[in-house]
């Protein structure tokens, strides 16, 4: 202790001498701005979030701060010290990890009734589920003029040697779904051999989505040579809305038969000055006008029923009736033996 | 004698300045990351793991293979610049350097622009990319000048007759190289490979961008461990193994830098003649054309936009954008990365030289304890550096991780060793009977150091000052650990935009690339000119 | 026997050797003497094969090998600062030539070691001789391979001038022992008249005046050779110059008379500057323990036969 005690009037000191001050990012005087820390792929049109500072008299400052994976944990590093007021982005793959470390303010949204309850994975309400996908093996249908190969043995078979990118569990959070998706699949004791025998098929495995999507993936706005690649069930209305000239099919489908499911949940960080405006902010992410600009934004589905999609969703998105599953619990005392499985076997 | 050394009167009190500071924001930290790692079974653990023991392999292997390469390249560039004198003799010395002071990322970036889709390579070569040809590469790009520099200077110093004389004995051209010349040599050219080996072993920004999925120094696994296992324990034990190599491979550079025996200087080059023309072309060429093509390559990405060429990419660095990676517009990385350097600059000049000014006239026990106090940073990965931040400041009474200046600091510590070796030699090479005659004519000790040294050193301080902005300019390793996502860099901006697909992000890596791959060679410019300026002045 | 015939070699625009021919027999010892910049290291590398000649040729034996690269020359040579590769031993440099011929080193480097009187070095590294071993080492090493031309520049050059006057006598008798053909580039001509059989004076590239020592001295070709050589004594003359060696001319009864204005010690005797009534001013060498004064009224006595007369140079 006496020697911290030093060291800080040492540092004192050095501050002092080095004309250096404090932190000097304080507001802006007039009205509250919140920080919003989120992964890279969060999206929100700019009407509804005026709508927002309009109707509330709150700012929202957007922090992203990488993939998924990586933004919840440079929240967690910085749970002395927030680096904003609210987190949005933490998945069902990492939710018990964010709950362990004590992350975030219990806060029970009123909207949360309206959400179907099988999206609500914590009890005692310290993350609000937001939105919901499922992650899905994609095909580029003119490669597959037949049809599509259907299950995960399917992919294994010989027939489609060299057709498929994943992505690297550990660094990817659609990638980490997947793996996990196959561990529901196949149990415990299984899912080592289909990965052997797709290493064996010649799979590619790109760092991030957007590197296997955009440089890998043959279908759609994909610009490698790859059929099958590891994406989201909204994938194929994107490559609709997107298109220029919108086409009447989507290039690209599913297999629905390989979909696991993704949660996505916000939560209010300890150590926020601003915890009322948070709750302001979580409410309205569940708002209707929210989980509305979603899809659109993120290609994600809202949590809240009753929310009218868009039409291209209507018409092209994958209805998954029974996506894949894993209890968090599970997940939370096996991720990262599991990844390490994984790299041994795909990577090693 | 004493008196041949005077001192500046409090000189202990100053000493505290660049003690505490180490102290504080090395020592602690570094400590801290032992600490953490050692404890538990954290570096049993970590080499017992088979992925992480292919992790160490890999590091090894990989730093051994771009060691070799890399000498394999700079040696006949070294032989043809220490042998012959030619018109752009000092372009082409010059040329051969700017890699080495490149940042990291922007090497990177140029391999991503020539290798990637659509570079001019991306054809034939797209298959080194991601993956171990696209790391050694860019090793051997980064690290061409500290051999070609270290072996040519050298090489310049031995006398060209010994050569001639093996030929008259029988010994082919080749032959007398090697019999003669090369193990005269080969101190330098040790001491050369083991620096490259130090860097390329601890090499992170390259790896990390270049690598892919399967292959990652422990540098990078150290981040990996951090950022998406969020395993502080098993980091920090790879820093610890990661902090031995470092130390043996210093504890060999430093023998073998010993052991480099200066010999008599003179210019031996000479004109090349006939066929050492061509030869000295087939040389030259590729090597010259292999430095340059990357950078080049990153410039032109930088400004084509597709059917044409333009600014676009420029103008977007000064746009927020929504959907893009960084939510603050990049231009706000570009005055960060400035007021950073700007700062680091100071801390570093502040630091460095009062280490440097005791070094210098103290006694050699203390001048040798103070070098070491302020060179060890330079052996220390600055990931383990970053880590250490991490683990070390985030309690009370040292909570400073929401703070900004974590980042000017951290470069401060990895650019002060440039500034106390750039400063020392400079305070020590002036002639002691000038101090004498400006206290004969009567001038107190403090006015002799006003009007004698401050003056004559500070062409030393600006060349050091121009090394430290550029060192915090470019730092990248430290920087990913600490700089908080509002508060990017140029180098993370960089980072950020290769991360993500499509060609807008790509064009604005590129022309924040070009951007800093200007400044920091202006800044190089600049140094090279006071260098030259201060050659024959006293 | 080395022909040298015609050579020319150039650095850009800069001629070195201007039109060289020579000749150079088997157990002969020619020295290129010659100021620095007269073209004679130049001619010698050409010779070694480290500098192409621009034009002409070079024969050994009747073979030409004027493209033929230095390593199969076959030509041993000696360097000024002895070039003594400082990483290998002595025995190792000594030995290095037989080493690229791939012939057995051993008993060889002993018997050329014993040869320049150097038996028990083989093991020292060359920064631990004193000059004049090194030069011996330098000598042995280029000799050791059985070379038939040897070619020193300066080879004496680098020592003090006591020791370099004692090695010369070595040297001369070393070279004769040897039997081989002997190019030796040298500036100092005392060094060149003691050690050489023929000696072959350059001026900026050009053969000024060839011959054996005695003819060169007491014939020089023109004003040039004459001063090189280090006469000091050069009265005007209706055709040029009237060389006076220092041993043609003396104090004595008879003779010129003059007034001495300096008298120098030489250290073997003393130099007597003498004004000579009508206008020349000499130098006389005086033994003589009767040493005269400035100021002083001599008569100088020259010995018309031992003088001659040399074309002035412009």
């Amino acid at each position: 202790m006496k020697v911290k005690r030093w060291l800080a009037g040492a540092l004192a000191l050095l501050l002092v001498a080095a004309g250096c001050g404090d932190d000097d990012d304080g507001g802006d005087g007039d009205g509250v701005t919140l920080r919003l820390v989120t992964h890279d792929s969060f999206a929100v049109s700019d009407e509804v979030l005026e709508a927002f500072t309009a109707e509330s008299g709150i700012a929202v400052e957007i922090v992203a701060s990488g993939d998924a994976g990586a933004a919840l944990n440079l929240s967690i590093l910085n749970r002395e010290n927030p680096l904003g007021d609210v987190f949005f982005g933490v998945d069902n793959t990492f939710l018990t990890r964010a709950l362990d470390a004590d992350l975030f303010v219990r806060h029970r949204s009123p909207a949360i009734d309206d959400v179907d309850p099988r999206f609500v994975l914590d009890d005692e309400h310290r993350v609000t589920p937001i939105d919901h996908g499922e992650v899905c093996v994609n095909f580029d249908r003119s490669t597959y003029p037949d049809g599509p190969p259907a299950t995960f043995e399917d992919l294994a078979d010989p027939t489609e040697r060299g057709r498929l990118v994943v992505q690297n569990p550990a660094t990817s959070s659609p990638g980490l779904a997947f793996l996990l998706g196959t561990i529901a699949h196949f149990g415990e004791d299984g899912w080592q051999d289909w990965w052997r025998a797709l290493v064996a098929n010649d799979v590619l495995v790109a760092t991030g989505w957007e590197e296997a999507y955009y440089q890998h993936f043959s279908g759609g706005s994909g610009e490698g040579d790859r059929p099958l690649v590891v994406s989201y069930a909204t994938s194929p209305p994107a490559e609709v809305i997107f298109a220029e000239p919108q086409p009447d099919d989507a290039p690209t489908g599913v297999l629905v038969d390989t979909c696991v499911e993704q949660i996505e949940f916000a939560g209010i960080l300890q150590g926020t000055e601003h915890e009322d405006e948070a709750r302001q902010l979580i409410d309205f992410m569940l708002s209707p006008v929210f989980q509305a600009d979603m899809p659109m934004q993120m290609f994600v589905l809202p949590v809240v029923e009753g929310i009218d999609l868009p039409e291209e969703f209507v018409a092209h998105a994958a209805v998954v009736p029974e996506p894949l599953r894993l209890d968090p619990a599970d997940i939370d005392v096996n991720r990262d033996r599991w990844i390490d499985e994984w790299t041994e076997i795909v990577l090693g | 004698m004493d008196r041949d050394r005077p001192r500046l009167s409090g000189s202990g009190l100053l000493a505290t300045v660049p003690l505490a500071f180490v102290g504080l924001f090395f020592v602690w930290p570094v400590a801290t990351v032992i600490a953490e790692g050692l404890t538990g079974a954290g570096v049993l653990e970590v080499l017992g793991d088979r992925r992480l023991q292919r992790v160490a392999w890999f590091t090894l292997w990989q730093a051994a293979v771009s060691t070799v390469l890399t000498i394999a390249v700079a040696l006949p560039g070294a032989w043809a610049l220490a042998r012959f004198r030619f018109r752009g003799r000092a372009v082409v010395w010059a040329l051969i350097t700017v890699p080495f002071v490149l940042p990291t990322v922007v090497v990177a970036s140029a391999f991503v622009a020539v290798l990637g889709p659509r570079g001019p390579l991306g054809g034939p070569l797209g298959g080194l990319l991601p993956g171990v040809g696209a790391i050694l590469a860019a090793h051997v790009y980064f690290n061409v000048a500290v051999v070609a520099r270290t072996v040519a200077n050298a090489l310049g110093q031995v006398d060209p007759q010994l050569e001639e004389a093996a030929r008259s004995l029988g010994a082919s051209r080749w032959t007398a190289f090697r019999e003669v010349s090369l193990p005269l040599v080969r101190p330098a050219l040790v001491a050369a490979a083991s620096i490259v080996f130090l860097f390329t072993f601890t090499s992170f920004g390259v790896v990390l961008l270049l690598g892919g999925p399967r292959r990652a120094t422990i540098d990078v696994e150290i981040w990996r461990q951090v950022a998406y296992f969020l395993d502080l324990r098993t980091a920090a034990a790879l820093a610890v193994v990661q902090l031995v190599a470092v130390v043996a491979c210093l504890v060999v550079a430093g023998r073998m830098q010993a052991r480099v025996v200066p010999r008599r200087a003179r210019d031996a080059a000479r004109r090349p003649v006939g066929a050492e023309r061509a030869v000295l072309a087939a040389i030259l060429g590729p090597t010259l054309a292999f430095l340059v093509t990357p950078l080049a390559v990153v410039a032109y990405r930088s400004v084509d936009v597709g059917g044409g060429l333009g600014l676009t990419f420029y103008r977007a660095l000064g746009t927020s954008r929504r959907g893009s990676s960084l939510f603050v517009p990049p231009e706000a990385a570009i005055r960060n990365s400035v007021t950073y350097a700007a700062i680091a600059t100071a801390i570093a000049l502040l630091v460095g030289g009062i280490t440097a000014g005791l070094a210098a006239y103290r006694d050699r026990r203390t001048s040798r304890l103070l070098d070491l106090l302020v060179m060890v940073p330079l052996g220390t990965s600055a990931v383990t550096l970053g880590l250490g931040f991490l683990l070390a400041l985030d309690e009370p009474p040292l909570d400073l991780r929401t703070w900004w200046g974590l980042v000017p600091i951290a470069h401060a510590l990895i650019a002060a060793p440039f500034v106390v070796r750039i400063v020392v030699p400079a305070l020590r090479s002036i002639d002691p009977r000038l101090r004498e005659a400006a206290a004969v004519l009567g001038a107190s000790p403090v006015r002799v150091r006003l009007a004698v040294d401050v003056p004559l050193a500070s062409r030393a301080v600006l060349v050091a000052a121009g090394f430290a902005f550029a060192i915090s300019l470019g730092e990248f390793g430290a920087t990913l650990f600490l700089a908080r996502p509002d508060n990017p860099t140029m180098p993370i901006a960089i980072f950020r935009f290769l991360g993500q697909p499509g060609p807008l992000n790509l064009g604005q890596a590129m022309a924040m690339s070009t951007l800093l791959m200007l400044v920091t060679a202006t800044v190089i410019a600049g140094i090279e000119r006071f260098r030259a300026g201060s050659v024959g002045a006293f | 026997m080395l022909e040298v015939d015609g050579v020319e070699v150039r650095f850009g625009d800069h001629v070195a050797v201007a039109g060289v021919s020579m000749v150079v027999e088997r157990g002969e010892v020619v020295c290129l003497l010659g100021p620095s910049g007269s073209g004679k290291t130049s001619l010698l590398r050409a010779v070694a094969g480290l500098e192409t000649p621009a034009a002409g040729a070079i024969r050994w034996d009747g073979r030409d090998v004027t493209r033929e690269p230095t390593h199969r020359r076959g030509f041993g040579l000696v360097f000024q600062d002895f070039a003594l590769f400082p990483h290998r031993s002595v025995a190792a440099n000594v030995g290095f030539g037989l080493r690229m011929r791939g012939e057995p080193v051993e008993e060889r480097v002993a018997e050329v070691l014993a040869l320049v009187g150097l038996e028990g070095y083989g093991s020292r590294m060359p920064s631990t001789l004193s000059g004049g071993e090194q030069q011996r080492v330098a000598l042995a090493r280029a000799v050791a391979p059985g070379c038939e031309l040897l070619l020193m520049d300066e080879p004496l050059g680098s020592l003090d001038r006591p020791l370099r006057e004692r090695l010369t006598g070595e040297l001369r008798a070393m070279l004769h022992d040897l039997g081989v053909a002997v190019v030796h580039v040298t500036h100092d001509q005392q060094e060149a008249l003691a050690i050489a059989d023929r000696v072959v004076v350059l001026r900026d590239g050009r053969v000024a005046q060839a011959g054996t020592p005695p003819e060169v001295w007491r014939r020089p070709a023109d004003e040039f050779v004459a001063r090189f050589l280090g006469f000091a004594n050069l009265l005007p003359h209706p055709d040029g110059l009237l060389v006076v060696p220092p041993d043609a001319v003396s104090l004595g009864p008879e003779g010129e008379p003059g007034t001495v204005t300096a008298v120098t010690f030489r250290g073997t005797g003393f130099a007597v500057t003498v004004a000579v009534d009508g206008g020349a001013s000499l130098e006389v060498p005086v033994r003589s323990e009767a040493i005269p004064a400035p100021g002083d009224r001599v008569r100088v006595a020259i010995e018309a036969r031992l003088t001659s007369v040399v074309p002035v140079v412009r």
